[in-house]
C-alpha cells in the first residue's frame, strides 16, 4: 500500500517537483498569512487586511480555472456553464451562513429576512438541513455535482460537441439566473443572500478568522492541483486528452468516451461548487449576477489567456485577468475595458498558447 | 354583399359632409354675417372665456372649458385643440394666441389669421391631467360634427368611453344622423353605456342588446356592477347573455392576440439572429461581437435623426428612409474591419475567435459610452410607426411593431435572394459546403470570408434600426439580444436561414402564449429548457444540413 | 515543470510586490483591526487633501444612471475645492468602478475605507449594491451616503439615506391619484421590475391601499424579469383590467425596461387621461432615452424636478451646465439633473458642513455632526438630516410627463416630510424604531439598548 501511496505520488510529480510545490503553496498561502498576522502593520512588507478577501476571491477564481482548464485544456469541452455550478456552491454555503444567524435577522424572526419579507410562514423544503455545516458543504458540492452529471449524460449521450454544447450550457446559466432573479424562487431573488455574521461560531469579519479562510482556500487549490494533475497524468486523463483530439478515432478504438466525458465533467462541476463554497463567505454576498452569461465566458477567458493544457497556466490566467481589474478599475476607472479587451484580443492573436506559451513565442521569433 | 359596403359607406360620407356644410352655413346665415364677421361676432361671446383659458388657474381654466362645451360653439375648437396639444399661448395682457407648430406661427384663436408681430413674453397656458380629463370629451363632443368619418369616429370612442355622459342629448342626436356605420357602431356603444344606469328597464334591457351585439370588451365592468344591484330578472339574463357573448369574444381575441404578440417577439429574435445566422452559421464564426453590431446600427440611426433634427426638421418623419441605409453601411464596414484585422488570423479556430470577439465588444461598448455617454438616447417612432392598429377590440398591435414584421421579412428576402440568386451567393455557398473544394474551383475564398462577415454584419445593423424603435438604445443595447440570437440560430440549426426563421417563430409565439399563464420569467425558463432538451433530441437543429457531416 | 513551477513563484511574488507598492506610499496603517478606527483617529492625517471615495458604477448595465451621480459629485467637489475646500483642505475625489458588480462593490468599499483611506464615500444605486456593501461599513466603521430612493426597511449607523423612503415618495403620489385631482383612481396596478425595491413598495401600498378600503380584488400586482423588453401582453392586460373601474398604474419598473414599457403604453393608445401610470423610478435621465410626445400626462414622483421653479434650482441647473461644458462630458448640452443628482449634492454639502462643524473627518465625530445639519436644496427647501434615523426629510413632488421630456410639477408638500425607515403599514416592522442618536442607540431593534449603547460608544 505504501508503495501505491508513493507510486501515484510520483506519478504526480517527481520528487524535486513536489517539494517546489510543497514550498510555493507554504510561501503563498502561509506567508502570506504571517506577513499579515505577524509583521507590523508599520512595515512595508506588511500584507493589509483589506487584501485578505481579496487574494482569498482569487484563489478561489484559480480552482475555477483549474475545474475549468480540466474540461478545455484536457478534454475539449468548452462549458460557458460553469458560473452556474460556482454559484449554486456558493449559494449553499451561502444558506448555511444564513441559517447560522436565524433570529438575528433584521426581523428577529426565525427565517431569512427576505422570507420574513415576502411574508413566508415556515422554511421551505429545500432549506432544510442547511444549519448544518457539514450537510450545507455537502451539497455545495453535490447539488453541482447531480446537475452537472444529469446534464452532461444527455448531453454527452446525444454527441453534442463543440459550439453547440458552449451554446447550450450558456443557455443553461441563464436560465438558472432568471430561475434565481425570481424572488419567489426562495433563493432572496436579486439581492441573494448578504449580511453573514458567522461561520462555526467563528465571527467572519475576524481578521484572525479571514486569513484562516484564505490558509483553507490556498490549502484546497493545492489539493485540487494535485488531484488535477494526478487525473491528467493517469491513463484515464491520457485517454480524455484523446478524445480531446479525435474523439471518433477513440470511440472506434472501444473506449466509452462519454463516460469519460462526463466524469472530469461532474468532477469539474464539483471543484467549482466546491470553490464558490470557500468563495461566498470571504466576499460576504452570492447573488443571481454570479450566474450571468458574462461571467461564465470570463472564466473561460482565464485559462485562455493563462493557457489551455497547462494547469498552473488556468491559475496564472485567473489571477492576472481579476488582478488586472482590481487595480484597473481603480486606476483607469473609465478606461479599464479597454485594457482588458485589448489583452483578450492579443493573446487570441499573437499567444494562442495563453501566457505560459510565452517563451515558445519568443523562441519562435527569435529563431527567425 | 360585404364587398358593396364600402361603396355605400363612401356615398354616405360624402353626403353627410355636404349635410355638414350645408348646416354650418345655415348657422352662419343665421348670424347674418359672411364667415370672418361670424367669428367675429362669436369672439366677443367668446373672448372673456377663452382669455379664462389661459388663467394660471387650473381651476378657473376647467371651469371656462365646460362653459365653452356648453355654449356647443364649434367655433372654441381650435383654441381648446390647442390647449390639449400645448399649444396654446398667453400674452402677458391675457389673450390667448394658437402656435401652429407646423408653419411655426402665431395665430389669432377664433379667426385663424397669423398674428404678425408676435406679441413679447408669451408663455404656455397650463395644463394638466385634471383639465385634459375635462377637455377631452368637450372636445370630442364638438367634433361630433365633424365632415371627416375618421375625425368623428375618434370623437365617438372618446364619447364612448364614459366621459359623455353631459352629452347625452347630443349623442343621440348624433347617432340619429349618423351615416358610417363605424361611427355609428361607436356612438350606440356610448348611448348604450350610459342607457345601462338608465331608470326604465326596457332602456337597459335595450342597451345590454346592443352591447351583446357588439361584444366589444370595455364595457364589461360597468356589466358586472350593473349586475350585482340589477332586481329585474329580465334585464339579469340580458346582461349575462351579454357577458357571455364578451367573454367569448375575449377569449378568442386573446388568443389571437398571443398569436400576434408571439410573431412581433419572434420578429425581433429574427431580426437579432438573422446577421448571425450568416456570420456564425454560414462561416462557423462565434462572434460575440455580433450584439455591438446591433448597437452599431441603432447609434447609427439615433445619429441620423439628429442629424435631420438639426438639418431638415421639415423631413423628420423619413430620418429612417436614410437610417436604414447608412446602418447598412456603417455596420457592413465595421463587420469589414472586424473580419480584416482579428477575425481572419482566427479561422478554424472558433472557440478562439470567441474570445477575440469578446474582447471586441467590451471595447466598442466602451467607446460607445465615451462618445454618446453612458445613458441611453432616445430615438422616436416617426408619426407614421407612432399609434397602433386595432386589430379587434382591445388588441392594438403597435405600427412600430408592425414596421418591424414587415421589415424583417423583407431583410429575410434580401438575405434569401442574395444566397440563392447572386454569384456573391453562390459563391458563398460553396465555401460553406466546402472550402478548400471551393478554393480549388478559383475562388477567393478570403474575400467571399470578407464579403459574408461584412453582410452579416450588415443585416445586425439593420437589426439595430429595428430595435431603436421598440426600445432601449443604450450602450448595452448588444449584450441583451446576444445570448437569444445564439439560441435561434442553433435551435434552427447552423447554416440554414430557413432554419432561423422557423426557431425565431417557435421561439416568439411559445414564449408570448407561455407568458399569460406563468408569467414572463418561467415563460422565458421554460423556453430555455425547452431549447436545451430540443437540442438534446436533435443535435443539429431543426433543419439539419443533410449529408456527411464533418467531424 | 520547473516552468510552472517557477511560474507559480513568479505569481505570488507579483502579487506581494503588488502588496508593497500599494501600501508603501501610506503614511499610517491601522494595527490591530479591532481598534482600527481609533487609530485612524488619532494618526489622521490634518494637513493634506481630504480623500472622498466615490463609488459608482461606470460601466455595466447600471452605468446608464450611475454615471451622471459620479458628474455631479465630481462637480460638488469641485465647487467645494474653489471655496477653499474644507477645514481650508482641498477634496480629492477618488474615483472607482464597481463595473455593476455586486461583489465588486463590496471589495472596492473595502478598498476605498482600508486602503485609500477615503473619509467618506457617496455611492452605490441599487438595493443589492448597497446591502453588499452595507456590512463592509459596518464593519470598517465608514461614511457611506446612498444617494437614490428606495424601499426602506433598513437604517443603519453608518450609513446616511439621502433619497426617498417610501412615505416620502410612494405613498403621497396613490394618495395623489385617488383624490380629484389625480382623477379617483380605484382599482390599481401595481407593476414593478421583479427585485427587492418593487417588492417591498408594492408591499407597503398593498397595506396602504388595504387601510384605505380598496379590495385585493381591485388590485393587481405584476412582476416582470430584469430587461425584459416585451411590454405587449402586460399593457394588454392593464387594459383589460382597467374596464369598469378609474385605473391608476403604480410602475417600479426598473430602468432599463422603461423604454419598452413606455414606448408599448404609447402606441397601444394608453392615454394618461384614461390609465395614468405614476412611475418611482422614471426621472429626466431615463426620460432621456425616450421619446415623449406619447408620455404626456403620465406622471412621476420624486424629492425634486429639473423643471422646479426655485433660484436655487436655477442655480444648481447653471452649474451642472457649466461644468458639463467646462469637461466636455459627453452628450453635453443635453444632459440633465434629476433627483439622485440633487440627493448626491446635498449630501456631499451635508457632509462638508459637517466637517466644517466637527474640525475632524474622524467618522464618529462626523457622524454626530451630520445629524440635524440643515441645507438649502435646489428643490427650494430648507433641508435637515435626521439624527435618529439617518435619513433626509424631504419634500415630496409630483410631475407630469411633457412633451419636452421635463417635468411639470402639479402638486407638492407644503415643506419636507420625515422619512420612515420602518414602514408602520408593515406588521413586523411597525415596531421597530430607528433611532441612532446619542446614548438611546436603538438601530433596528425594538427597545433601546441603554447600557449596550454606551459601552459601545465608549469603546469607540
Amino acid at each position: 500500500m505504501p508503495n501505491a501511496v508513493t507510486a501515484s505520488l510520483s506519478q504526480v510529480h517527481s520528487r524535486r517537483g513536489w517539494i517546489i510545490l510543497v514550498l510555493v503553496t507554504a510561501a503563498l498561502t502561509g506567508g502570506v498569512a504571517a506577513l499579515n498576522r505577524a509583521v507590523p502593520a508599520t512595515s512595508s512588507l506588511h500584507v493589509p487586511d483589506y487584501l485578505i478577501p481579496l487574494l482569498g476571491k482569487f484563489i478561489c477564481f484559480g480552482i475555477v480555472a483549474l475545474a475549468m482548464d480540466l474540461i478545455w485544456g484536457y478534454a475539449g469541452i468548452l462549458s460557458l456553464g460553469h458560473g452556474l455550478f460556482f454559484a449554486l456552491g456558493g449559494y449553499a454555503m451561502g444558506m448555511y451562513l444564513m441559517r447560522s444567524i436565524a433570529g438575528e435577522g433584521v426581523y428577529r424572526s426565525e427565517l431569512p429576512d427576505f422570507m420574513v419579507f415576502l411574508d413566508w410562514k415556515e422554511l421551505p423544503w429545500f432549506w432544510y438541513g442547511f444549519s448544518n455545516f457539514h450537510f450545507a458543504l455537502f451539497m455545495a458540492m453535490a447539488v453541482p455535482g447531480a446537475l452537472a452529471f444529469v446534464f452532461g449524460y444527455l448531453t454527452f449521450r446525444s454527441r453534442i460537441r463543440g459550439v453547440y454544447l458552449s451554446i447550450v450550457t450558456q443557455a443553461l446559466t441563464y436560465a438558472a439566473m432568471l430561475l434565481f432573479f425570481r424572488n419567489n424562487t426562495g433563493f432572496g431573488g436579486n439581492n441573494g443572500l448578504t449580511d453573514f455574521k458567522r461561520m462555526l461560531g467563528y465571527p467572519l469579519h475576524d481578521p484572525s478568522v479571514r486569513v484562516t479562510l484564505f490558509v483553507i482556500s490556498g490549502l484546497v487549490l493545492f489539493a485540487t492541483y494535485v488531484a488535477c494533475r494526478f487525473i491528467v497524468g493517469s491513463k484515464y486523463g491520457r485517454t480524455m486528452t484523446a478524445i480531446r483530439d479525435s474523439e471518433l478515432r477513440v470511440r472506434f478504438c472501444g473506449y466509452d468516451t462519454t463516460t469519460h466525458k462526463l466524469f472530469v465533467w461532474t468532477f469539474s462541476a464539483v471543484l467549482c461548487g466546491l470553490a464558490g463554497a470557500l468563495y461566498v463567505p470571504q466576499v460576504g454576498i452570492i447573488n443571481p449576477s454570479e450566474m450571468q452569461p458574462s461571467n461564465s465566458i470570463e472564466m473561460a477567458i482565464w485559462v485562455a489567456v493563462g493557457g489551455r493544457a497547462s494547469l498552473v497556466g488556468g491559475i496564472l490566467g485567473a489571477w492576472l485577468i481579476n488582478g488586472a481589474k482590481s487595480w484597473l478599475t481603480v486606476a483607469f476607472p473609465s478606461a479599464w475595458l479597454y485594457f482588458l479587451g485589448a489583452l483578450f484580443i492579443l493573446v487570441t492573436l499573437f499567444l494562442p498558447q495563453g501566457l505560459v506559451g510565452i517563451r515558445a513565442f519568443f523562441s519562435r521569433t527569435t529563431k527567425r | 354583399m360585404k364587398r358593396r359596403r364600402p361603396q355605400i359607406k363612401q356615398r354616405d360620407g360624402g353626403r353627410r359632409r355636404f349635410f355638414y356644410w350645408l348646416l354650418s352655413g345655415a348657422v352662419l346665415a343665421a348670424t347674418g354675417a359672411g364667415g370672418h364677421d361670424a367669428a367675429l361676432g362669436a369672439a366677443a361671446d367668446l373672448d372673456p372665456l377663452l382669455r379664462e383659458l389661459g388663467s394660471t388657474d387650473t381651476d378657473k381654466v376647467r371651469l371656462a372649458v365646460t362653459a365653452l362645451a356648453d355654449k356647443g360653439d364649434v367655433a372654441a375648437l381650435p383654441a381648446l385643440e390647442a390647449l390639449n396639444d400645448d399649444n396654446l399661448k398667453v400674452a402677458p395682457d391675457g389673450a390667448v394666441y394658437l402656435f401652429d407648430a407646423k408653419e411655426r406661427v402665431l395665430k389669432h384663436p377664433l379667426t385663424g389669421a397669423t398674428v404678425v408681430p408676435e406679441p413679447a413674453n408669451l408663455r404656455g397656458a397650463e395644463t394638466n391631467n385634471e383639465i385634459r380629463r375635462v377637455l377631452e370629451p368637450v372636445l370630442a363632443q364638438l367634433k361630433l360634427g365633424a365632415a371627416d368619418p375618421r375625425i368623428r369616429l375618434a370623437a365617438a370612442e372618446e364619447l364612448a368611453k364614459g366621459g359623455g355622459a353631459s352629452a347625452t342629448p347630443l349623442l343621440r342626436k348624433a347617432l340619429a344622423a349618423e351615416a358610417d356605420s363605424g361611427v355609428k357602431e361607436a356612438l350606440s356603444l356610448a348611448v348604450a353605456r350610459i342607457d345601462l344606469t338608465s331608470e326604465d328597464p326596457a332602456k337597459r334591457i335595450g342597451a345590454l342588446q346592443i352591447l351583446k351585439q357588439l361584444g366589444k370588451g370595455t364595457i364589461k365592468g360597468e356589466i358586472e356592477s350593473l349586475l350585482k344591484n340589477e332586481r329585474d330578472p329580465q334585464v339579469k339574463a340580458a346582461a349575462n347573455a351579454a357577458l357571455g357573448s364578451m367573454r367569448t369574444r375575449e377569449f378568442f381575441v386573446s388568443a389571437i392576440g398571443h398569436v400576434l404578440y408571439g410573431l412581433s417577439l419572434a420578429s425581433v429574435f429574427l431580426f437579432a439572429a438573422l446577421g448571425l445566422a450568416i456570420t456564425f452559421g454560414v462561416m462557423g464564426v462565434i462572434n460575440m461581437a455580433h450584439g455591438e453590431m446591433l448597437t452599431i446600427g441603432a447609434y447609427t440611426t439615433y445619429a441620423v435623426q439628429v442629424f435631420f433634427q438639426k438639418h431638415f426638421p421639415g423631413a423628420i418623419n423619413f430620418y429612417l428612409v436614410a437610417a436604414i441605409p447608412l446602418a447598412f453601411a456603417v455596420a457592413t464596414l465595421a463587420g469589414v474591419a472586424l473580419e480584416r484585422g482579428v477575425i481572419r488570423f482566427l479561422y478554424g479556430r472558433p472557440l478562439e475567435t470567441l474570445l477575440a470577439t469578446w474582447g471586441i465588444s467590451l471595447c466598442i461598448i466602451q467607446t460607445v459610452r465615451l462618445f454618446f455617454g453612458a445613458s441611453n438616447v432616445a430615438v422616436a417612432n416617426p408619426s407614421w410607426l407612432a399609434g397602433g392598429y386595432e386589430v379587434a377590440s382591445g388588441l392594438v398591435l403597435s405600427y412600430s411593431r408592425i414596421g418591424v414584421v414587415v421589415f424583417v421579412i423583407i431583410a429575410a428576402l434580401f438575405v434569401w435572394l442574395l444566397l440563392q440568386k447572386t454569384t456573391l451567393g453562390l459563391q458563398l455557398r460553396a465555401v460553406t459546403q466546402n472550402r478548400s473544394m471551393a478554393a480549388c474551383m478559383g475562388i477567393n475564398t478570403r474575400r467571399v470570408d470578407m464579403l459574408t462577415f461584412g453582410l452579416g454584419s450588415g443585416i445586425a445593423g439593420l437589426g439595430g434600426v429595428a430595435l431603436s424603435q421598440l426600445g432601449n438604445v443604450g450602450p448595452e443595447l448588444g449584450q441583451s439580444y446576444i445570448l437569444d440570437s445564439f439560441m435561434v440560430v442553433v435551435l434552427g440549426g447552423v447554416g440554414r436561414i430557413a432554419g432561423t426563421i422557423g426557431a425565431a417563430l417557435g421561439l416568439g409565439i411559445i414564449q408570448k402564449l407561455m407568458e399569460p399563464s406563468v408569467g414572463a420569467v418561467l415563460g422565458k425558463i421554460a423556453v430555455l429548457s425547452f431549447i436545451i432538451l430540443f437540442i438534446q433530441r436533435r443535435p443539429q437543429g431543426m433543419f439539419p444540413v443533410k449529408g456527411r457531416i464533418e467531424a | 515543470m520547473r516552468l510552472c513551477v517557477t511560474a507559480v513563484l513568479c505569481g505570488s511574488l507579483a502579487v506581494l510586490a503588488g502588496c508593497e507598492k500599494k501600501e508603501a506610499p501610506a503614511p499610517t496603517t491601522a494595527a490591530a483591526p479591532a481598534a482600527a478606527p481609533v487609530v485612524a483617529a488619532v494618526v489622521e492625517d490634518k494637513t493634506g487633501p481630504i480623500k472622498v471615495g466615490i463609488l459608482h458604477s461606470l460601466s455595466g448595465t447600471m452605468a446608464i444612471s450611475e454615471t451622471s451621480l459620479k458628474d455631479v459629485a465630481l462637480m460638488a467637489i469641485e465647487e467645494l475645492n474653489e471655496k477653499g475646500g474644507v477645514m481650508g483642505r482641498k477634496l480629492e475625489p477618488v474615483v472607482v468602478d464597481p463595473a455593476s458588480n455586486w461583489p465588486l462593490f463590496a471589495e472596492k468599499a473595502r478598498d476605498l475605507i482600508q486602503n485609500q483611506k477615503v473619509a467618506v464615500t457617496f455611492g452605490c444605486w441599487t438595493s443589492v449594491s448597497r446591502k453588499s456593501v452595507l456590512p463592509v461599513y459596518e464593519e470598517l466603521n465608514g461614511l457611506l451616503f446612498y444617494p437614490v430612493q428606495y424601499e426602506g426597511e433598513e437604517s443603519s449607523f453608518n450609513v446616511f439615506y439621502t433619497g426617498a423612503a417610501p412615505n416620502q415618495q410612494a405613498i403621497p403620489a396613490v394618495e395623489y391619484l385617488m383624490g380629484a385631482k389625480g382623477g379617483n383612481a380605484k382599482r390599481w396596478v401595481l407593476l414593478g421590475t421583479d427585485y427587492v425595491y418593487p417588492r417591498t413598495t408594492n408591499k407597503i401600498l398593498r397595506y396602504f391601499l388595504h387601510s384605505k378600503g380598496v379590495k385585493d380584488d381591485d388590485i393587481m400586482e405584476t412582476y416582470t424579469p430584469f430587461g425584459h423588453s416585451d411590454y405587449q401582453t402586460i399593457v394588454a392586460d392593464v387594459k383589460k383590467f382597467a374596464t369598469g373601474k378609474r385605473t391608476a398604474v403604480v410602475s417600479t419598473i426598473n430602468g432599463d425596461s422603461n423604454v419598452p414599457f413606455y414606448k408599448e403604453l404609447g402606441n397601444q393608445g394608453l392615454k394618461a387621461t384614461d390609465i395614468p401610470v405614476v412611475a418611482f423610478s422614471v426621472g429626466e435621465e431615463e426620460l432621456r432615452g425616450i421619446d415623449t410626445k406619447p408620455l404626456v400626462g403620465h406622471l412621476a414622483a420624486w424629492n425634486y424636478f429639473m423643471s422646479m421653479d426655485t433660484p436655487e434650482n436655477k442655480e444648481f441647473v447653471a452649474k451642472w451646465n457649466t461644468y458639463v461644458k467646462k469637461h466636455n462630458l459627453p452628450d453635453g448640452a443635453k444632459r440633465v439633473t434629476n433627483d439622485p443628482m440633487e440627493a448626491t449634492y446635498i449630501g456631499i454639502k451635508m457632509w462638508a458642513q459637517a466637517v466644517e462643524q466637527a474640525r475632524t473627518t474622524n467618522v464618529d465625530a462626523v457622524r454626530q455632526a451630520v445629524g440635524g445639519q440643515v441645507v438649502r436644496s435646489p428643490s427650494g427647501f430648507d433641508i435637515a438630516l435626521d439624527a435618529k434615523n439617518h435619513h433626509l426629510h424631504k419634500p415630496v413632488v409630483i410631475g407630469e410627463i411633457k412633451a419636452d421630456g421635463q417635468f411639470k410639477v402639479v402638486w407638492k408638500t407644503e415643506g419636507p416630510i420625515r422619512a420612515q425607515a420602518w414602514s408602520p403599514f408593515i406588521p413586523e416592522s411597525a415596531k421597530k424604531v430607528a433611532d441612532w442618536t446619542f446614548p438611546w442607540v436603538c438601530g433596528n431593534c425594538m427597545e433601546p439598548k441603554f447600557a449596550v449603547a454606551l459601552k459601545g460608544a465608549a469603546a469607540k
